[in-house]
């Protein structure tokens, strides 16, 4: 045993390796990312992993792989898990042979996603056991167990941390080399009952499935990992418990370490819901409040025992709007949460002044960012025109900021192409624009290209291609041509995938030459039919800064032009003066470009 | 020992590696410690903070209100933004520079920071202002804001650290050619 301090995805990497995870596949997606990037990092030469193009792509190749008898982890974002759920629906079906593990990191806030879906609800939805860990000891422990239940039960598991289990840190215990568990594929066994999908083997399986998820609901109720833990010496007499899960159970644990220990139960598994164990804790209670994030799962199971087995206890939770039901619990909300249902009242007001008016920091484009120049081209040359600019997930969703303003929508990866179509196909006087990056175009766009090419749209794609995964930590991707096993191969030219599927006009250009792009998007957007604008220009993180640039306060008029048109962070009024800020600028030049005095000068020469 | 630290401050401008330097010194003198970091989109110029927790019986990483031992804050607005995590009694230290807001940049909008400052002054009993673009000036390097604010955390003994056990993890981290300026960087506030 050793100590290492780990954030939480860094820990179920360790916990999948100790568990002796064959192959590891995902796409990236906050807060899940780490995961497979700890595995890249601490594994064996034994173990395969990849960045797959998209996440129905990673879960697919680990149930191949799982076919075999080998033990799989996939990782993922919640929205990540709507890519993936056809195969993993049909998947339940079908079942595996190695464990498999889906690992799927919920976003309560939300902080980084579009979407507050809950994966456990998708777990009942599914019928795939689902673990929820609450903190990284627990994780990098519990994931070990999921693979050996997953194994059992010849099912895939979900196994689903939030974003404050993913990213805190503490000091995990691990396991040495020596102790982690060796699984050796036996191979595919070819068994067409077994491995091909029917209506009459989905009928029969889906009996089994019921009565399995029976027996799990028994066999978690003994789980460690589900536990009530009694009340303190002056709460004998209270008839409340509370129940909670993931984070929050440890919001509450803290919240009851000052207010009283009353009854717990702590729920590991959400599904197959330990019912046992919930009467258990029920005996001698009046009322329960359920404490949890996103959607009201313990709540809903506990109603429902409650229901089963005519128990007079009242369930209070997000309901009964005891608990908020949207956005993350807090410490401060669980305590008084659990304040309230204690009915202890708390008024420790801090005697401070109310502060001055914050200063609002949405998150922006960095410094020297090509996007921002990409942007502003379209901006520029389709001033006046009628136009709608369809954005997607990334990076570039920030373009929506003022002053740009050039994300007209964003819904999901890869729709902002199919969302330009269908505008363009109601209103034909209006150009379309969508907007995508080079990861997501390889993701989930090609399809929505070919749709507009065969269906005769009028729109132009906008690809900005910065050659990485900017947004979740510059992850590769098939346009990169580096590979997770470290391996360099030939890298898919989005150019001529754009070329193959039919889309005949094509154009290459680097955006920091502001005349240029801006040349180009007016003749390309003109043109009829489906266009394509690759915008190529690395992302600063991936590049060496090009210096910094200067502004000649002699020639400067102080129109503060730069600063009004590209919002560019490195910009700034100091003393009355436009300013840069030289731990921000990477001198792309593009303010430069737009000085209607040419006051500013350095960086690269691109004008 | 239990000590709750919240350091606060914008996206790039170090926080997570002062954060992880702090966390490695409290291991390296076998202190538990937990803590949680802002991670994804707002580290593109938004608010980001850490939570640390040193000590034995902490369930969770993440800190509540009024319950801070100290707040070392890389920007006064965003320190005065988690002031409400200050304990009653908790130290401050905070830098004086202002990061502009592309938002306050794009608008004309007037923030100086000095007002954030004033109000501090006014509302936190343990305060510590340092002038660190001086600092960097004089140091000769303006990427040493995390290390220059760890040694005026060391000062005011909030940390419940030794400086020795921060120095060593710091250059444990760090290539040789480094050493130097963080070593510098480190004493500038703390001696």
């Amino acid at each position: 045993m050793r100590k290492e301090f780990l954030m939480g995805n860094e820990a179920i990497a360790m916990g999948a390796l100790a568990a002796g995870v064959n192959l590891v596949a995902g796409y990236p997606g906050t807060p899940s990312s780490e995961v497979l990037e700890t595995i890249a990092k601490r594994r064996s030469a034994q173990v395969y992993v990849e960045w797959s193009v998209n996440e129905k792509a990673a879960l697919e190749l680990a149930a191949g792989a799982a076919y075999t008898g080998a033990r799989t982890l996939v990782t993922m974002k919640q929205v990540g898990l709507n890519v993936a759920s056809d195969p993993l629906m049909c998947l339940e079906y079908i079942g595996v042979k190695g464990g498999m593990v889906v690992l799927v990191a919920d976003d309560p806030g939300p902080i980084s996603s579009q979407t507050e879906q809950d994966t456990r609800q998708f777990a009942v939805y599914s019928k795939l056991p689902c673990f929820d860990p609450a903190s990284a000891q627990e994780a990098y422990e519990m994931i070990q167990e999921a693979f050996a239940y997953s194994e059992k039960y010849g099912t895939p598991v979900f196994f689903r941390p939030t974003t404050r289990v993913c990213h805190g840190y503490a000091s995990v215990e691990l396991k040495d080399e020596e102790q982690y568990h060796v699984n050796q594929p036996e191979g595919f066994v070819k068994d067409t009952s077994k491995w091909v999908i029917f209506p009459r083997v989905a009928f029969q399986n889906h009996m089994k499935i019921e009565s399995r998820n029976e027996e799990l609901s028994q066999v978690f109720s003994e789980y460690s990992r589900n536990a009530i833990l009694p009340e303190d010496a002056q709460h004998q007499q209270c008839r409340k418990g509370i129940v909670a899960s993931g984070i929050s159970y440890t919001y509450a644990c803290e919240a009851m370490e000052q207010l009283g220990h009353i009854r717990l139960l702590k729920v590991a598994t959400p599904h197959p819901f330990p019912e046992q164990l919930a009467l258990q804790f029920m005996e001698g209670l009046d009322e329960v409040l359920c404490i949890e994030e996103l959607d009201p799962v313990l709540e809903k199971a506990l109603l429902q025992i409650c229901g089963k087995h005519h128990c007079t206890v009242k369930v209070l939770g997000k309901l009964t709007h005891h608990v908020k039901n949207a956005g993350e619990n807090t410490r401060d909300s669980v305590k008084k949460n659990i304040a309230d249902f204690m009915e202890i009242s708390m008024n420790e007001v801090q005697e401070r002044e109310v502060p001055p008016a914050l200063p609002v920091r949405p998150p922006v484009l960095c410094a020297g960012c090509p996007h921002r120049a990409s942007f502003y081209a379209v901006k520029q040359a389709m001033k006046g025109k009628k136009t709608i600019f369809c954005g997607d997930i990334g990076c570039y969703t920030l373009g929506n900021a003022m002053p740009l303003d050039m994300v007209d929508t964003c819904l999901c990866m890869g729709a902002g192409v199919n969302i330009a179509q269908g505008v363009g196909k109601i209103e034909p006087d209006t150009t379309c624009f969508a907007f995508v990056g080079d990861s997501t175009f390889f993701a989930s766009a090609i399809t929505g290209v070919v749709n507009a090419v065969y269906n005769q749209a009028n729109m132009t794609l906008v690809v900005l291609d910065n050659s990485t995964t900017a947004m979740t930590d510059h992850q590769p991707h098939p346009g990169t041509g580096r590979t997770m096993m470290g391996e360099i191969v030939s890298k898919i030219s989005i150019e001529a995938v754009l070329h193959g599927v039919g889309v005949e006009r094509v154009e290459t250009v680097n955006p920091l030459n502001l005349q240029q792009a801006v040349e180009c998007v007016r003749e390309v957007a003109a043109q009829p039919g489906v266009k394509a604008i690759i915008f190529k220009s690395p992302c600063i993180a991936v590049t060496k800064p090009q210096g910094c640039m200067h502004i000649d306060s002699e020639k400067c008029i102080n129109c503060k032009k730069c600063i009004r048109e590209i919002g560019c962070p490195a910009l700034f009024v100091k003393d009355g003066k436009v300013t840069i800020d030289k731990s921000l600028c990477t001198g792309c030049g593009l303010c430069s470009q737009l000085c209607p005095v040419e006051a500013i000068t350095g960086g690269e020469a691109h004008a | 020992m239990h000590k709750n630290i919240v350091l606060c401050g914008v996206g790039g401008q170090g926080t997570v590696l002062a954060s992880k330097l702090i966390a490695a010194a409290a291991m390296s003198r076998d202190i538990p410690v937990m803590s949680a970091e802002t991670i994804g989109m707002a580290q593109r110029g938004g608010s980001v903070f850490s939570h640390l927790r040193m000590g034995e019986g902490v369930y969770t990483p993440m800190i509540g209100e009024g319950e801070a031992d100290l707040i070392l804050g890389f920007e006064p607005g965003e320190t005065v933004r988690m002031l409400p995590y200050l304990k009653k009694d908790g130290y401050v230290v905070v830098s004086n520079r202002p990061v502009m807001p592309v938002t306050a940049s794009v608008s004309g909008s007037n923030y100086s920071g000095q007002e954030m400052l004033d109000y501090l002054e006014r509302n936190v009993k343990h305060l510590m202002v340092v002038d660190t673009d001086k600092a960097c000036e004089e140091l000769g390097s303006a990427k040493v804001l995390n290390v220059l604010m760890l040694g005026a955390a060391l000062k005011t003994d909030a940390l419940g650290l030794s400086k020795e056990a921060v120095e060593q993890v710091m250059l444990e981290r760090l290539p040789e050619k480094f050493h130097e300026l963080n070593r510098k960087a480190l004493k500038f506030f703390s001696t």
